[in-house]
């Protein structure tokens, strides 16, 4: 009551000390956006940003003009012989990598039947991309698919079964033998590595060590080495008469390799699960293998996924070893045609580098990316 | 009645069927994992002694005492072409470990620099770490080895118009890095000895030093000292030696250049390919520890008083080599394996001496594939073994 009483004194009498004006508005701040205030904060912050900032832009004025000069500017674009590329002072010859671009994809593969590698491939696009997309539903028929089906029907297109024409491996070359290499190897360590690494955490002390010695061999040594074994080794550990085809023997080598990685990986997945899963899935009364399939493996694969990812870029890498034991692959066939007369040119071996180059970075940019989108996608961890 | 029963069927548990035992199903498993690989080894090794038989190969490790008769074109140790395999392999093997160690020494710097550069708030140097490490990190590391020896360093001109460098001293050519050479002449070992005296002192020093700080708080500027110490001592002692050096410097002769000592391209392009490959994942691991250590650990160190590089050396970095190390050092053993891609560019590697040639000449694959591969799984044994160590040293000692 007091207090309202007092309100009204207040509003009605007038108070010396109460201002009844407004206050002089001040300057509007410095302005905080716009381009200006972004170079301070990014390129002139203090005087050792500043001369950091000169230097750089130093360097890179010394190294872009030149490299798009020589990629773009002063390349040559089209020709249909070495003629084309011996001039002074000429950029990338691009007319070489035209020239040669079936062949880069292609291998030897006969021209008449390459349709199938085509097919093959907008299969493998088809199954591929609604897997990727998250929003996308049937994801384990699309898997089945992916998985099991379409190798069947890639081997049957590639190597020429049920009255298509056979096409020996040896033609094979180029992307389709790098592509090959590295599909082969991720099916196949897919599951070989969820074997392993449940075979690393069981309680039967056989199957771990088995699991830890062969995880462990095929980490510790170098691909090459595995890729020499393969090729040389495999022949004489077979009886007499049974041959393998080189690729295979490669494929197979490449194939272990990439399973002991993916079973690590795999494996820190099953790690991160609360034991409170396993003891949750124990109490129902599941059995060992009704506990994995349905509890465990779908949440500690999900949660993998960047890191299979990143194992596939490795392996897609790697691939390229297999030019060592005389498979001609991507980086391998370039190579090979740096030696054809026809193109002998100061700037081919650079242009084929850069060309094969390219299409390595194109396929592990494009997976590293959409690892980092799935890690920020799965990340449930509130920060 | 309900709690009888349960009490009833307690004491007598139902008798399941052996064959849902988890003991014994356990068992039959993995006595039958075990058969399968009895007889895949037992398979193996009978097929190769067929086919070895048949095919004439020797077996036994007999073949390391035999004449190997062929050149190899860098080593560390004295070899020659009348040495025998087992020669062949100590140089391959030093050659693979000797590329290893400089590749690690160059990788180390230049990824702990790209990798702080990728958190510099200056935008321009943040940009180019971030696209070195995005187009290293995704081309294989072969076509890079391959593009440096054949694309840059094949490029180079001749002896004759060799790149110059130093006044004349450093030359650049399609045969390598030619340097002068500096010859000891007698003297060199007090210089040597001074050396290592300088660093002898400085470790007593710095314990000193340490200790005293545990005890009293105060501050002694060890590493002014210590570099004092390891650098001006000898760098004084050489001059009062009279410099007891000559340097040989390389001239060009005929076709090619005598004198000075010559960085093959073999190598150049693998130490060039290896470090700067995994200087871009290196860098990536340096970035992941540092922002591994929260904010808060660097803004309570303010609150504390300390100075930002005095925080950044006793707060930030402890905290980050601890995310860094182990995965660091698994770069540092990737590094030590990819340098067997030496055998695409030439370099005599233990690969490319022994798989290689060796393999080739003498046909053993079998013994010569085993050693080598027993050499790496060793190399990486060993490194998994000091990480687990490391880490159980430094792993935060929680509740």
């Amino acid at each position: 009551m007091s207090d309202t009483h007092a309100e009204t004194d207040v509003a009605t009498t007038r108070l010396a000390f109460v201002r009844d004006d407004f206050l002089k508005s001040e300057a509007p701040p410095v302005r905080e956006g716009g381009f200006g205030h972004w170079l301070k904060v990014n390129l002139f912050a203090t005087p050792k940003d500043t001369i950091l900032t000169i230097l750089m832009a130093l360097f890179l004025a010394w190294i872009l003009p030149p490299l798009f000069n020589w990629a773009f500017f002063s390349a040559v674009w089209d020709g249909s012989n070495r003629e084309a590329c011996l001039g002074e002072g000429q950029g990338a010859c691009w007319a070489f990598v035209d020239a040669k671009f079936g062949q880069f994809m292609y291998g030897r593969y006969p021209i008449d039947e390459r349709w199938r590698v085509d097919l093959t491939a907008i299969l493998l696009i088809v199954s591929l991309v609604p897997l990727a997309i998250p929003s996308v539903p049937y994801k384990k028929f699309n898997a089945i698919f992916l998985l099991v089906i379409f190798p069947i029907i890639a081997f049957i297109l590639l190597t020429g079964q049920f009255g298509l024409p056979p096409v020996r491996t040896d033609l094979w070359g180029g992307l389709l033998v790098t592509l090959v290499v590295a599909i082969v190897g991720i099916v196949v360590s897919l599951p070989l590595g969820v074997l392993l690494a449940l075979g690393r955490r069981s309680h039967l002390p056989f199957v771990k060590y088995a699991s830890i010695v062969f995880i462990e061999f095929w980490r510790g040594v170098p691909l090459i080495t595995i890729l020499f074994m393969s090729s040389v080794m495999l022949p004489l550990f077979l009886p007499d008469g049974v041959t393998f085809d080189k690729l295979l023997r490669a494929l197979v080598g490449v194939a272990f390799f990439a399973s002991a990685y993916m079973a690590e990986v795999i494996r820190g997945g099953l790690q991160a699960i609360p034991k409170g899963q396993y003891e949750a899935a124990d109490a129902m009364g599941l059995s060992y293998w009704q506990k994995m399939r349905l509890i465990i493996l779908p949440q500690a694969l999900t949660l993998v996924i960047p890191g299979i990812v990143n194992t596939f870029i490795g392996l897609f890498k790697d691939t390229s070893l297999v030019l060592i034991i005389g498979i001609f692959d991507l980086l391998g066939i370039v190579q090979l045609n740096f030696a054809d007369p026809n193109w002998a040119a100061p700037q081919t071996a650079i242009t084929g580098f850069a060309f094969a180059a390219l299409v390595y970075f194109i396929f592990c940019f494009g997976m590293s990316k959409y690892s980092l989108y799935m890690e920020r996608r799965l990340d449930t961890s509130h920060r | 009645m309900t709690i009888a029963t349960i009490d009833s069927s307690a004491s007598q548990p139902a008798r399941a069927s052996l064959f849902y035992d988890p003991v014994i199903r356990g068992v039959v498993f993995q006595v039958l994992l075990a058969l399968f690989i009895i007889y895949l080894v037992y398979s193996g090794v009978t097929n190769a002694a067929n086919n070895l038989a048949r095919a004439g190969i020797a077996t036994g490790f007999g073949f390391l005492n035999n004449r190997a008769g062929f050149d190899i074109g860098q080593s560390l140790i004295p070899y020659t072409a009348n040495s025998t395999y087992r020669q062949a392999f100590f140089v391959g093997l030093t050659n693979t470990i000797f590329v290893a160690a400089i590749g690690i020494f160059f990788a180390t710097i230049l990824g702990f620099i790209v990798g702080i550069a990728r958190l510099s708030k200056n935008f321009l140097v943040r940009k180019v770490a971030e696209v070195y490490v995005e187009t290293l990190r995704n081309i294989p590391l072969l076509l890079q080895l391959l593009f440096w020896y054949k694309a840059v360093l094949s490029a180079l001109p001749a002896p004759r118009g060799s790149i110059e460098m130093f006044n004349s001293s450093v030359f650049l050519n399609n045969r390598g890095l030619i340097m002068p050479q500096y010859l000891a002449e007698a003297g060199a070992s007090i210089f040597y000895a001074s050396i290592a005296i300088g660093i002898a002192v400085a470790v007593v020093i710095a314990r000193w030093a340490k200790k005293r700080q545990m005890a009293t708080g105060q501050i002694f500027p060890t590493i002014r000292v210590a570099l004092g110490l390891i650098i001006g001592v000898p760098l004084v002692v050489l001059f009062v030696l009279g410099v007891p050096f000559t340097a040989e410097y390389p001239e060009l002769s005929g076709f090619n250049f005598r004198g000075g000592t010559t960085i093959r391209p073999e190598f150049m392009a693998l130490l060039l390919g290896l470090s700067l490959y995994t200087a871009a994942f290196i860098a990536e691991i340096v970035r992941a520890g540092i922002l591994a250590v929260s904010k808060g650990q660097t803004e309570a160190a303010f609150s504390l008083g300390l100075r930002p590089n005095t925080t950044m050396r006793l707060v930030i970095i402890p905290q980050a080599l601890r995310v860094i190390i182990p995965p660091l050092t698994s770069q540092y053993l990737n590094l030590t394996k990819n340098s067997s891609l030496a055998i695409a560019v030439g370099y005599p590697d233990l690969v490319s001496v022994f798989s290689g040639t060796v393999a080739n000449q003498t046909g053993q694959a079998v013994e010569v594939i085993s050693i080598t591969m027993i050499v790496y799984l060793t190399l990486s044994l060993l490194t998994s073994a000091f990480m687990n160590w490391f880490n159980s040293r430094v792993a935060l000692v929680e509740r």
